[in-house]
């Protein structure tokens, strides 16, 4: 079991769901998250002043996933995140030691299905 | 200026022109209110610049061609900006600041059905056209002694002339546009793309209801007529009419009563009394506003799921639809009982034996307005998206116009949900 936790642009978020549910994942938790890495930030301008932006919204995007869902599932990230520029984003894939349904007790594998 | 009946009655016009000026505080409310947070900045600047591109182009053009000396019944040809200055007469002005207001309710009502996709320097063009052209040829007709005039069509205080025109131009450009990213899946279904601050909206529409003050009891130019006290009861009660309507009709239709659709009930009844408030009686009035109530619920479901036109604020269905039905109404309802307070002599609509002549003249006003004003619309927006393109780019829309388009963010400081 792996935990694939990516940063995308907020706007890439629809098409991020669109490959998503083609590749057959339907489950995901989303967060609305600051952050800078390479981008490094963005200005706005307020009154006339130029305003220098350093915390850059994006979205975080949790999804549990079996081992033979990990390539669609980050494939289907890529694709939908991908547009060449600096902003783009990060995948993380981290093991998964454990995984229980609340509602059934079901563990491991079976819950994560 | 020693004629008391001429001080009251400039005051008069001024205290209800600067009423209806508050209309725009209302309709960038409630469009706010209506629409996203990520498009906030965008809809406050247009209904901000509309209003002071149209009220100079008013001043400059469209007066004389709404009110200027009449040629062939069509347009107006005199009284453009230097025949104003220099009038010792300053009623004239008091008419001026009046009419420019109306104007500027017209052209503020396309924003909403243009919203969250129409680039911002194309809606700066579209209000230059609205004011300085369209609305005021549309005015002549109607209200300058133009054709409409002549074959006996009441529209007292503007269903067709203010709320239509804004109407069919709103629908013009949503169908130019094309609806907003995600409105509809592939297989043509609708989503709801929910408004995000339903006390604005609600605010607007209060603001917007307060402003018909002016609109309706003003359009008689005169605090001395008898009529002014029944049009605001006319206008009260159809508004009120309105709301319980469509409150009635999506509680047993969705489970619920749906606040949005309450509000623009509200609305729907407005418009509706605005061409007949001084001439049919309050009966009538509550009858038109329930009916209204209920036109503006069934035409909203129906431009959304049916005709697949995104209309993020429901401004056709509520000025368009309804605007063209209360013009109707005046020639089933008029009672020349009423309508004589108001200075028109015998007349009666169908069901109080004035016979189908005044109908006619309204269905004649309200198909024309429609074909001229959605005709030279749709062929604005049409020259526009083929030359410098109507619609902003797929990444501005999902951003957001409010960055793209204006650089900055409506609030400023609140994490703002950025995900459909």
């Amino acid at each position: 079991m792996k935990l694939i936790i990516a940063m995308i642009q907020p706007h890439k978020l629809p098409d991020v769901k669109k490959e998503l549910f083609d590749a057959e994942v339907y489950k995901m938790t989303i967060t609305n998250v600051l952050g800078c890495g390479q981008q490094k930030g963005y200005e706005e301008t307020y009154r006339g002043v130029i305003h220098e932006v350093n915390l850059l919204k994006k979205i975080r995007l949790e999804i549990a996933v079996n081992e033979d869902f990990v390539k669609p599932t980050v494939e289907a990230i890529k694709n939908g995140a991908y547009t060449g520029n600096i902003g783009d984003g990060k995948i993380f894939i981290l093991d998964l030691p454990g995984c229980i349904r609340i509602r059934t007790g079901e563990e491991g594998e079976k819950a994560i299905g | 200026m020693d004629n008391p009946a001429i001080n009251l009655d400039t005051v008069w016009v001024l205290f209800t022109a600067f009423l209806v000026f508050f209309m725009q505080a209302g309709f960038a409310m409630v469009e706010t209110g209506f629409t996203r947070a990520k498009n906030s900045v965008n809809i406050l600047m247009k209904n901000l610049i509309d209003f002071c591109v149209g009220s100079v182009l008013f001043f400059l053009i469209g007066f004389g061609l709404m009110f200027g000396k009449d040629a062939g019944g069509f347009i107006g040809t005199s009284n453009f900006v230097v025949s104003i200055i220099g009038q010792s007469d300053t009623s004239n002005f008091a008419f001026w600041i009046f009419q420019t207001v109306f104007a500027a309710t017209a052209a503020t009502i396309v924003s909403g059905a243009v919203s969250e996709r129409i680039k911002f320097k194309n809606y700066l063009i579209y209000s230059v056209f609205i004011s300085g052209l369209i609305y005021p040829i549309v005015g002549h007709w109607i209200w300058g002694g133009g054709w409409l005039a002549d074959m006996g069509m009441i529209d007292f205080a503007g269903s067709t002339v203010v709320h239509s025109v804004g109407g069919w131009a709103g629908l013009a450009g949503a169908i130019m546009l094309g609806p907003r990213l995600g409105k509809y899946n592939r297989d043509g279904s609708s989503n709801a793309i929910t408004g995000h601050n339903i006390p604005l909206a609600a605010l607007g529409v209060f603001i917007l209801w307060f402003g018909w003050y002016g609109f309706n009891p003003g359009s008689t130019l005169s605090a001395s007529s008898p009529a002014i006290s029944t049009i605001a009861v006319t206008t009260t009660l159809a508004a009120s009419t309105g709301a319980l309507a469509a409150m009635f009709f999506t509680w047993i239709r969705y489970k619920k009563p749906d606040a949005s659709m309450t509000l623009n009930g509200a609305l729907a009844g407005l418009v509706g009394i605005t061409a007949g408030c001084a001439v049919v009686s309050p009966y009538s009035a509550m009858i038109i506003g329930s009916l209204c109530g209920i036109i503006v619920c069934i035409s909203v479901e129906l431009f959304d799921k049916k005709f697949k036109i995104d209309d993020p604020v429901g401004a056709v269905s509520v000025h368009g639809v309804c605007g063209l039905f209360g013009t109707l109404f005046v020639g089933l309802f008029a009672q020349s009982k009423y309508a004589s307070l108001a200075g028109f002599e015998g007349v009666n609509g169908l069901f109080f034996g004035g016979g189908g002549k005044l109908l006619l003249a309204q269905f004649t006003g309200s198909i024309s307005v429609f074909v001229w004003t959605f005709g030279t619309m749709l062929l604005l927006f049409f020259l526009i998206k083929k030359t410098i393109g109507l619609r902003v780019s797929r990444e501005t829309e999902l951003k957001g116009l409010d960055i793209d388009e204006h650089g900055m963010e409506a609030y400023s400081g609140f994490q703002i949900f950025l995900n459909d």
